[in-house]
């Protein structure tokens, strides 16, 4: 059967973590590559980079990230931040990545989508979305790091985004970010109801309940950060829990 | 050393299986050179993409007949997702494409009402004893990403399995040939087994 994933996600500028707490267990805790390994070890399922560098001269040390996260690790991951063009894509796939994520960029021009699609393949083209709930009961989706309301539907965005190509959906939701009090289960549940690819849930997350009550709505993956980096959630005790409910993990099986 | 060749074909990224040897110790040669392929000891297929693309690239670079002599010839031969694919008679994956026929049976799309592509982590169930289980849990879970799969299943060269709303074949091998439907190099520490049990098996076989 297959297994709902777990996947941390970390956020890299000029090439070092940006990180929380430190770590009981692991040195060094802000080389990408050393935690990419430790959650790995873990049994993370996916992982996801975020380049969040402010200047683009500072590229290239992201990529060698990329490149050095590939040697060292034997599970897929992500790559997002600041990609905007065939050009991008072709970097860090080159580099060893098994997914793209593009966000405010395929906002700009959808038709980015299309052609990673047909250029390499929708299986690693992640249309990621920040998303913040309206007075009238949908969505709207955020770009530029969340600070500015583009005014489009969220949900009708996902659908164009796989209709365009998009191998799977990545939604964050912005009224749950941050607030540990749970995943924007409505909004997920919809997502994974009307949209035929996979659903990573992303906001939200604060105790076990809250992956075991996303994962009943349906959604494929949750993403979360914080709860990992600070060691509030173990990843190896989350696997059993949702074993123990009835919801395939891989590393948890009998 | 064990010699290991990657036929370079350009489909899809061949860093991750590189990789994967590496980390086993061993540095495979990305070639397309004939002379580096029948030296080698173990001919590997990747490729990620679609069947069109990559049968016509081994056509491009004139590899069809090479990689003949190479099976017939003994040598071990793995195939990964797609090159695992290319393993089979024919491909219906848009269109109708003639493959390289080592391995009995077809390429045909999913009829299932579940998400299509086939992706993420699922369990492999073994239909027969087989050399690669050794050290591996009874039920390993590895790393798929496909939308087409071999058929039939019931076949004596399907190895393993995973289930899909179906069962997908997963591992299929007969002699010398061997194909992966997923991915050994991103399947973690089941992977790494996985790709460890092929060479000790390819080092006895000597």
């Amino acid at each position: 059967m297959l297994a709902k994933r777990i996947v941390p996600c970390l956020d890299v500028r000029d090439g070092r973590v940006v990180k929380g707490k430190q770590f009981k267990h692991i040195q060094d805790v802000d080389d990408p590559v050393k935690l990419g390994k430790f959650y790995s070890d873990q049994l993370a399922d996916e992982l996801v980079f975020y380049d969040i560098t402010a200047t683009h001269e500072k590229r290239h040390i992201f990529i060698d990230v990329v490149r050095a996260v590939a040697e060292a690790i034997t599970i897929p991951f992500t790559i997002g931040g600041g990609i905007s063009s065939i050009d991008d894509f072709h970097q860090v796939l080159r580099a060893g990545a098994d997914k793209v994520s593009v966000n405010s960029a395929a906002v700009r021009r959808p038709e980015l989508i299309r052609e990673a699609a047909q250029r390499f393949g929708s299986q690693c083209v992640v249309l990621s979305i920040d998303a913040k709930r309206d007075n009238h009961g949908s969505w709207q989706v955020y770009v530029e790091g969340g600070r500015k309301n583009t005014g489009i539907d969220a949900i009708a965005w996902a659908k164009q985004g796989v209709a365009l190509g998009a191998g799977e959906i990545c939604m964050n939701s912005m009224d749950a970010d941050g607030e540990k009090a749970g995943f924007d289960l409505e909004l997920n549940r919809r997502l994974a109801t009307e949209l035929p690819v996979p659903i990573i849930a992303s906001g939200g997350a604060g105790t076990m309940q809250d992956f075991k009550d996303v994962f009943d709505v349906g959604v494929d993956a949750a993403l979360a950060a914080s709860v990992f980096h600070f060691g509030q959630i173990d990843i190896p005790d989350l696997k059993t829990y949702l074993q123990g409910q009835g919801i395939p993990m891989r590393g948890a099986e009998k | 050393m064990m010699k290991i060749a990657i036929i370079d074909y350009e489909v899809g990224n061949l860093a991750n299986v590189y990789n994967a040897w590496k980390r086993l110790g061993i540095e495979a040669a990305i070639t397309r050179d004939p002379a580096v392929i029948r030296d080698a000891d173990l001919v590997e297929l990747p490729g990620v993409g679609a069947i069109r693309d990559a049968m016509g690239n081994l056509q491009k670079f004139d590899l069809i007949p090479l990689l003949q002599e190479q099976v017939q010839s003994g040598k071990f031969f793995m195939g990964v997702c797609l090159g695992m694919q290319a393993l089979f008679e024919k491909s219906y994956e848009g269109g109708t494409y003639d493959c390289l026929g080592f391995l009995p049976g077809d390429i045909v799309p999913f009829h299932t009402k579940l998400k299509v592509p086939h992706m993420g982590w699922n369990e492999l169930e073994f239909r027969q004893e087989h050399w690669l289980q050794k050290g591996l849990p009874a039920h390993p879970y590895v790393y798929f990403v496909h939308s087409y799969h071999k058929s039939p299943v019931d076949t004596p060269d399907v190895i393993a399995t995973a289930d899909y709303g179906q069962p997908v074949p997963a591992i299929c091998g007969k002699d010398n040939v061997l194909g992966f439907q997923f991915h050994p190099e991103k399947s973690g520490r089941v992977g790494e087994q996985l790709l460890r049990n092929v060479v000790d098996y390819v080092m006895k076989k000597g």
